[in-house]
Formats: C-alpha cells, structure tokens, sequence
C-alpha cells in the first residue's frame, strides 16, 4: 500500500466519520492494524447507523417477511409481490429526514429520486410516488418555510421526471419542531421475469458507474443522517445533494430497456455511502469481491481525493455489473440517451473492497468486516419505567359548541384538506390514477390488466408516543384500512421507523415496542412486510422527535371497475357504521386542540375484530352493495361523516343514540363525536342494500348501524350539530392557508 | 390513421398519448429527437414533459432538436402539429405559434381539472365540435401563463385562433380564475394556417370516464375525421 498516511485515530477523526471509541478498537482487532485514513472513512459510512442498521437490525427480524405473494422481502433495494398476470409490484419507503432539516428543497427532492432509483433498479417502471410528512406547528415561520421547501421539492423532482404522486400524509406537532421528517415511498411494475437484483456474481466481471459525474456533494451523507443534529448542522448543508430529476428520468429509461437483458447480471443504484456503499454491497450479496479504481471515475470538479469520490454521494448515478464482452453494447444503449459510463471496478473472486487510484492502491479491507462487521447495539439499559399516563383534565376544554368544534377540527392543519399540497404535485401522469388523492387511499391501474393497486401511508405519532407498541399496530389498522376503503385487499407493507437517539433506553424501548407492534398487527392481518427503512438519531440538542411509525400498504383489487370511494353519492342513500361506538378522547385531534395536550391511553385495538371489519367491507364492496366506504380515523365519527360530505359534495342528517341527552361536548358528547375508536367505517348505500348488508355484517360479526341519511346541503347530527356545507368547505380547505 | 409522437429527453406525455391514439383506435408511432423521419405520420404530437430538463425557459431547448426541422417543414406543409403541455412551449419557442407560456401567476405548479370552452370550430382539431362546447380538461404545470402583446392578442381574436379559453365548471367566463393567469384566459391557439395547435391542457387524460373524463377523446377523434375526410394532408381551412 502506498501514497496513503496510516493514522492512529483522534477522537476528533472519530467524530468525523462518527465511529465510536469501541467501534474503532474493534476494527484495529479485526484487521490486525490500523485503518488508513480512506479506510478508516469507508468503515465509518458502512457502519453508520444509516447503512449497517447496527441499532435496529437485531430488532427487526421478528417482522413477519413471508406470504403467497411475497417475491423479495428485505435485503434488496426494495420488496416485491406477485400481483398476477405475471407481474410484480415493486416498492419501498425510505427516509430522507436529516437533508430536508437542513435543506427543504434539495432534502425532499433527492428522496424522491433516491426511492425511484430504488425501484427502477430492480428492472421495475415507478407508476407512484407517495410522501408522508411530518413538521412542527405550521403558525412559526420556520416550519412554514420547511413545509414549502419539501412540497415544492417534491412536486419538482416528481413533476419533472414525470411519475405521479399520488398520495401520503401530513402531520405538524411540536414534536418535530427541530427535526422534520420526510418518508417518501415509490412503487413500480415490472414483468416477474425481468425483476433485476443487485447481486455481483462472476469474477472478473466489469463494473460501469452511469449517470452523473462525480462531485464532492453529499460526503459523509450516511453518517451525517446517523447522529443527532446540532446547532452547527447548518454548517453541513454541503452533505445534502443536489438533485437533477431530468438526468434521473434518462438514467430511468435507459435503465429500464435493459430491464430483464441477459447482458445486466446486476444493478444497483449509488445511495447513501455512495460508490463504497453500493460497491460493497452488490459484491457482498454475491458472496464476492470487488476492485474500485476511482481514477476512472469521471469527476465534476479536479483534485477530488480517493477519498471524495468513494463518499461522495451526488444523485442520479447506478451501477451495472456485466461481463467483459457485453461492456460496451451497453455502454451504447446509455450512449442513446447522452449518458455517460464508466468502467470503475472489478468483480474478485475473493470477499475483499480493494480501492485504487490508477497504480496505487489506497484501501484494502475484509468485505464482511466492512458491510457486516459493525458492532450490533443493544439495548442501551433496561426498560425505563414508564410512568402511568396523565389523565387529560377535560375541564380544560374552551366552551365550544358541537358546530364550533366541528369547524375548529376541520379547519386545523393535521384535519384540514390537502389540496393545497397535492395540486401542486402531477397525480395524473401516466394516465392510471383512478381514485385521486384526497380521500383515504389512492389507487393506480396497472396497464394491460383490470387489476388496481390501492396506496396509502399512515401512521399516527400522538398514539405511538403514548404507547409505542399500541399506536404501531393502529398505523398497521389505519394504512390497512385507508385500503380496504377502496375495496382492494391488503397485500403487503413496506415501513419507515422514525425515532430519536437511540442511545436513550427509552428511545431504544420504544423503538423495541413499536417493531413488536407491527409484528402482532401485520401477523394478524396477514400482511407481510416486504421493505423499510429505519431513521435514527431525529433528535437535536437532547430534544427527539416522538416515535414515528410509516407504514406504506399496498392492497390489490382484481378487478378496477369495482372500486369504491370514500364520498357520499346519491341522495337518499343511507348512512351507515361499521364498528363501535366508544368515548374514546385520549390521544385524538380534539384533545390535541380543545385541551392542548397528549394524555392517557390510546384507543383501544380488538385486532380480531379489525380482521373481520376488513373482511366484511371488502366483501361489502365487492358485492357491489356499497356506493361510499370512509376510514373513521382522526376526528372521529363527526369528522369522517362530514369528508365524506365534503368528498361528494353532498349533505348528510345523522343520529347517534349514544348521544343521549348529552348536550355540549363536556358531558360526553365530545367522546361520541371526535374521538377515535379503531375499526371503524362509515360507509353509504342503497336503502335495499340494507337487510343484505346486516346478513353480511352478520355473519362476520361486526357491528352495522344505520345512522341516517345522504341528501341535502348541510351536515347535520340530530340535536347536535347543523352546519352548512359551505361553512364546512371553507373551514377545511382553509386549514394550511397562510394567515398574517 | 398514424400519429408520430415526439419523445424528446425528459418527455414524459408520450406513452399517455400513445395510450389515448390506440384507444381511439389509430396506430401510434414514436419520433426519436434525433432522427428526422415523421415516419409517415398524419398528424405529430409534442407531448408534455420537461424537454431536455427545461432548465432554461420551457422548450427553448427542444426547439434545436434535428426532429423540429422536420417538424418546422411537416407545418409548413400544411401538417398537422398539436403541441399539448410542453409541446405548446415547444411550438412558441420554435415560432411556429406566437406568444409565450411563463409562470403560472401563483409561482406554483397546477395539476388540476379545468373547463375548456371551444372557441372555433375551424380547426382539424375542434371540428367536431360545436362552438361553446365545455371540455372538460385536466392541466398539470408550472409554467402555463399565456401571454403576447396586445396586438397579437388582438389579432388572434380577430383572426378567430383561439382554440379554447379556460372556463368556470358552469361554463361561464373565468374572468382570470384560471389555473396559470393565462391573457385572456387563452388555453390554446392555433397557427395562421390552423394546422398548428398548442394547448397547455392534457386531452390524452381525458379519454376515458375512469381516469374523470372523456373529453379529450373527442379532439383525438376530430384529428382522424378531418385526415380520413381529406387524405393525409388537411386542406388549410379558410379564416
């Protein structure tokens, strides 16, 4: 080894690379020597948090991965499913918190194209895209100026290279203030005989690096996302990247004609860690080694270090594993769309990450000490006690009436309408969006067959932050619901864990609980989870963000034309409930805004009686006996009758016997109307649909009751609440508006 | 009959537009930027999309593309060339269509159902249609703000060229209540020999009532009666 200094590491050079003390003496022991310093950075960014999964990795091998449907689970780049017909639905969610804290546009849009080359990596067409949001309060500059920032980073990577986004969701609670998140999920189809992974086998086989040059944007990125954020986080703004959707949808097209080519044995896109990331790991999944040589890099800018270019982590750049001969008529097919390749490495037949630069070699590492040899973590200490949960003082509450907070609900940013965000986002290309964002999942066609893919991210932090485990099997219940509201099955999960510094017992328990929770929930509903992705350390100054559980769903229906929405349709029609109902205040939205606080115990979760509310809406559905089906989700029964009004843009009169003589919402009208009880639908049809109907919902044991009807221009609840229409429309589509 | 499609670096309409030219029944070719043969086709779409990234004004690049020579000299020739989207930025940056599409008045990109009202009927691409006819057209873009000088504005009113003004649902003037502050509310114009149309509404999602409408059919259906009535070559319709 020459040219390269052998350093005996500082805790300075350690906090550079964010390896800890121990971390490192293990790497001296397994290698038998001191790390160069290249090395020493190589090590730091594979056995970042972000790339080695050290914290939750042994945590999150009790999720339920297998299914009928299931064709890749964990492990590459993203899950895949068998749909039918021959095809497979690829997808993923994926993190892009630390680079949208500090750089709003650049961090959204580059998690955009991160998730996309996630996709179309495994040979798959992305025909979705869907972004589940969380900010602080929208009233404070600051977070409005994130909350732009991401949306229109988004809408302009998305927009630009022309797939649809099509849903997600969007919280702001005080949790977030200092750390954001942006959770963007992709899903794509491809033909099962042309899924691609990204495995490197055959020694000797070329390595092309193809897309953009190599700059010195986005070094350390992996590691900068795996520590707690700071007052000099700012300073990092050179390690977000910077995004170039149009060089992105070429690097697409080319990619996905060499979909299923016998020349491609593999690809694999450039991510976090970059060239090292992505090197070591195709050659790691196929039990072999790999020689980089960065001087065949093509660089953006001169006098990059060896260093700089393996950590560098500028966008819209892939890998493509062939033979010798087949290099360069493939190098013509990228030639077609002015990309640019390279051939960088070399296929080993021994498990070694060799790096050089032109005759120099500068690095030479075990490649399972490198990509499998990070220290796991434990827990931290033992579960904290927790205290038992404060008891919300309901006295509190302003003395709202019925209408008032009804209005107050809808018109506050976590209830109020979205359009305002997905407007300026292109839902329709592609020509197979057949239910629009806006009411609980969203649904593509899949061309060239009657099936439908129903999407939908959920997962609700007020409840995990009172009960990990408990509010991550209601993100599962929620995201499967949002599904079968359309009528499509759940088919699969894909889940982003969000959570503080797990160095904190309680943090690391939590993270424990919630994992625990999707594992109960996903094994009861039978949903298996297929991809993920966890983001730790969403923690600055000491202050962390509440245990955030996404759970990406995608249900499949067979045949697209019997789908159904969530707004009322016809006048007359009846109203209807699936599900119980229960005073269940604690943890709601009105108990966020009426008493300002987050107390007590979730909503309660019967996950058997969940699985038979599924089954018997689906049924509902494809009996063709209903014309809406609405989740009964934050704000409670009022509040989903009301969106359902709003959605068809028609009144309704209803009546619930629970409400009793119980005038004004302290003496319990308030739990009736907002609060949330699981498993629950409110749904419309045909007064001859009736007596079918509680057959159905008979035989399933759920719970069915009429409540009144469809029809008219008001909202109204017997003896209760009665407002317009118009009122209700102005309240909610002008809950994200910007007020002076 | 046969429509080329434009796929320039960055278009992404094309495979919509094929999809809406097969439903309609007509076979659908693909024109490479690079090449120069139309391929015989009847009538060329520019399809939507971010042409060669539009980093610079929307179209400004495409216009240099060796397929627009073909295409400057296919409208010369009295074909027919429908810009929809980015093909319309593409048609005034080529000259082939006066004026200009800028930001949207908001500073926000639009994707959104909007009504179209037909405003001639003097067109291979309207004349199905009756004069007055609502649309109903979904838009999607950030840069779609009609604008020209008065006097063009004036001219292309006086010469009956405006294809379709952005309406309310109800069919009554917009009066400025458009998705991008278009002048006038214009939505798309043709060329002085009315061969040539630029709209910023996309007609292809808007073929079939799943995906909301069936609207846009109606335009592509024109397209093939007015080229099975007269040969490949519309006759230049008199203004």
């Amino acid at each position: 080894m020459t040219s390269v200094e052998i350093v005996v590491a500082s805790d300075a050079d350690l906090a550079e690379v964010a390896l800890t003390r121990a971390e490192y003496v293990h790497l001296v022991d397994s290698l038998g020597r001191e790390p160069n310093r290249l090395e020493l950075g190589i090590v730091g960014a594979l056995w970042s948090e972000h790339c080695s999964y050290k914290t939750s990795k042994p945590l999150l091998g009790t999720l339920p991965t297998k299914g009928p449907r299931v064709l890749q689970g964990p492990g590459e780049n993203a899950g895949a499913i068998d749909i039918g017909h021959g095809l497979a639905c690829v997808f993923k969610i994926e993190s892009h918190n630390h680079p949208s804290a500090i750089e709003p546009y650049q961090g959204a849009a580059t998690g955009v194209g991160g998730i996309l080359r996630d996709i179309f990596t495994m040979g798959a067409r992305p025909i979705a895209l869907l972004d589940s949001l969380r900010f602080g309060p929208l009233d404070e500059p600051h977070q409005r100026h994130l909350f732009d920032g991401v949306v229109a980073g988004i809408g302009g990577y998305g927009n630009c290279i022309g797939v649809p986004t099509v849903g997600g969701e969007l919280y702001f609670d005080e949790s977030y203030r200092t750390n954001c998140l942006v959770n963007a999920m992709c899903v794509g189809i491809v033909e099962q005989g042309k899924l691609t992974r990204a495995t490197a086998s055959g020694p000797g086989n070329l390595v092309l690096l193809v897309g953009a040059d190599t700059g010195r944007d986005g070094i350390h990125g992996a590691s900068f996302a795996s520590v707690v954020l700071d007052a000099g986080s700012a300073a990092r703004r050179p390690a977000v990247q910077v995004g170039n959707p149009f060089l992105e949808k070429c690097l697409m097209e080319a990619c996905l004609e060499l979909a299923g080519d016998p020349r491609v044995v593999a690809m694999q896109d450039l991510g976090a860690a970059g060239l090292c990331g992505s090197t070591a790991e195709l050659a790691h999944r196929g039990g072999c080694g790999i020689e980089v040589d960065v001087a065949r890099a093509s660089r953006r800018e001169t006098g990059m270090t060896p260093y700089e270019v393996m950590l560098s982590e500028s966008q819209e750049r892939m890998l493509i594993v062939a033979k010798p001969e087949d290099v360069r008529s493939l190098q013509a097919v990228f030639e077609r769309w002015d990309l640019h390749s390279d051939v960088v490495a070399v296929i080993l037949p021994e498990q070694r990450f060799v790096v050089r630069d032109g005759t120099d070699q500068v690095c030479d590492l075990p490649l399972d000490l490198l990509v499998d040899g990070a220290p796991l973590r434990g827990a931290p200490g033992p579960p904290p006690d927790r205290p038992k949960p404060a008891v919300a003082d309901a006295a509190a509450a302003p003395s709202w009436t019925p209408d008032e907070a009804l209005l107050a609900l809808l018109g506050s940013p976590n209830l109020g309408s979205r359009k305002g965000v997905y407007r300026r986002y292109d839902h329709q290309v592609g020509d197979a969006t057949v239910i629009l964002p806006g009411g609980d999942a969203a649904m593509v066609r899949v061309d060239g067959t009657t099936l439908g893919l129903a999407l939908a991210t959920d997962g609700n932090s007020r409840y995990t932050a009172l009960d990990a485990r408990h509010g991550a099997m209601i993100a599962v219940c929620e995201a499967a619901r949002n599904v079968v509201a359309t009528g499509a099955k759940p088919a699969a999960v894909t889940n982003c864990l969000n959570f503080a510094n797990p160095e904190h017992a309680d943090v690391w328990w939590n993270l424990y609980d919630a994992i625990d929770g999707i594992s109960a929930a996903c094994t009861a509903l039978d949903i298996p989870v297929v991809s993920g992705n966890v983001s730790l350390y969403n923690d600055t100054g000491g202050t962390g963000i509440d245990p955030t559980v996404v759970i990406g769903m995608v249900g499949v229906i067979n045949d697209v034309a019997g789908r159904c929405t969530a707004g009322f349709r016809d006048e007359g029609d009846v109203v209807g409930l699936v599900g119980p109902v229960a005073a269940e205040l604690d943890g709601s939205e009105y108990q966020r805004i009426a008493v300002g606080v987050n107390a007590g115990s979730p909503p309660h979760l019967d996950i058997d009686l969940e699985r038979r509310v599924h089954a018997f809406v689906i049924e509902a559905i494809e009996a063709d006996l209903l014309h809406s089906a609405h989740d009964c989700a934050e704000g409670g029964l009022a509040i989903a009758i009301a969106e359902s009004c709003l959605l068809g843009d028609i009144g309704a009169s209803v009546e619930i016997d629970e409400l009793g003589d119980a005038k004004g919402l302290i003496n319990g009208a308030a739990g009736i109307l907002f609060g949330e009880s699981q498993s629950r639908f409110v749904i419309s049809f045909a007064r001859e649909a009736l007596v079918r109907l509680h057959e159905l919902a008979g035989r399933h044991s759920v719970p069915l009751r009429g409540l009144g009807s469809v029809g008219g221009e008001r909202v109204c609840v017997t003896q209760c609440i009665d407002v317009s229409l118009a009122d209700v429309r102005c309240a909610h589509e002008g809950a994200l508006i910007e007020r002076e | 009959m046969r429509f080329g499609i434009a796929v320039f670096p960055g278009t992404w309409s094309d495979r919509d537009c094929k999809h809406a030219v097969e439903l309609a029944g007509h076979e659908a070719v693909m024109l490479w930027h690079k090449d120069r043969d139309l391929q015989g086709s009847d009538c060329v779409i520019l399809p939507g999309g971010f042409s060669y990234g539009d980093y610079l004004r929307a179209g400004a690049v495409a216009r240099f593309a060796p397929l627009m020579e073909s295409v400057i000299e296919f409208a010369d020739a009295d074909g027919l060339v429908w810009g929809v989207c980015n093909g319309f930025q593409i048609l005034c940056e080529a000259h082939l269509l006066p004026g200009a599409l800028t930001r949207n008045s908001s500073l926000e990109f639009r994707c959104a159902p909007t009504w179209l009202r037909v405003e001639t009927v003097d067109t291979a691409f309207t004349g199905g249609c009756a004069r007055g006819d609502v649309l109903q057209v979904p838009v999607s873009h950030g840069e779609g703000r009609y604008v020209a000088d008065e006097e063009t504005l004036d001219m292309l009113e006086r010469e009956d060229r405006v294809a379709f003004r952005y309406v309310r649902r109800d069919g009554s003037a917009a009066e400025g209540e458009t998705p991008n502050g278009s002048m006038r509310d214009i939505a798309g114009i043709v060329n002085e020999r009315r061969n040539v149309l630029g709209m910023m509404p996309h007609p292809e999602r808007a073929c079939e009532p799943m995906l909301g409408s069936s609207d846009g059919m109606r335009l592509f259906s024109n397209v093939a009666n007015s080229v099975s009535c007269t040969g490949a070559m519309p006759v230049a319709a008199v203004s």
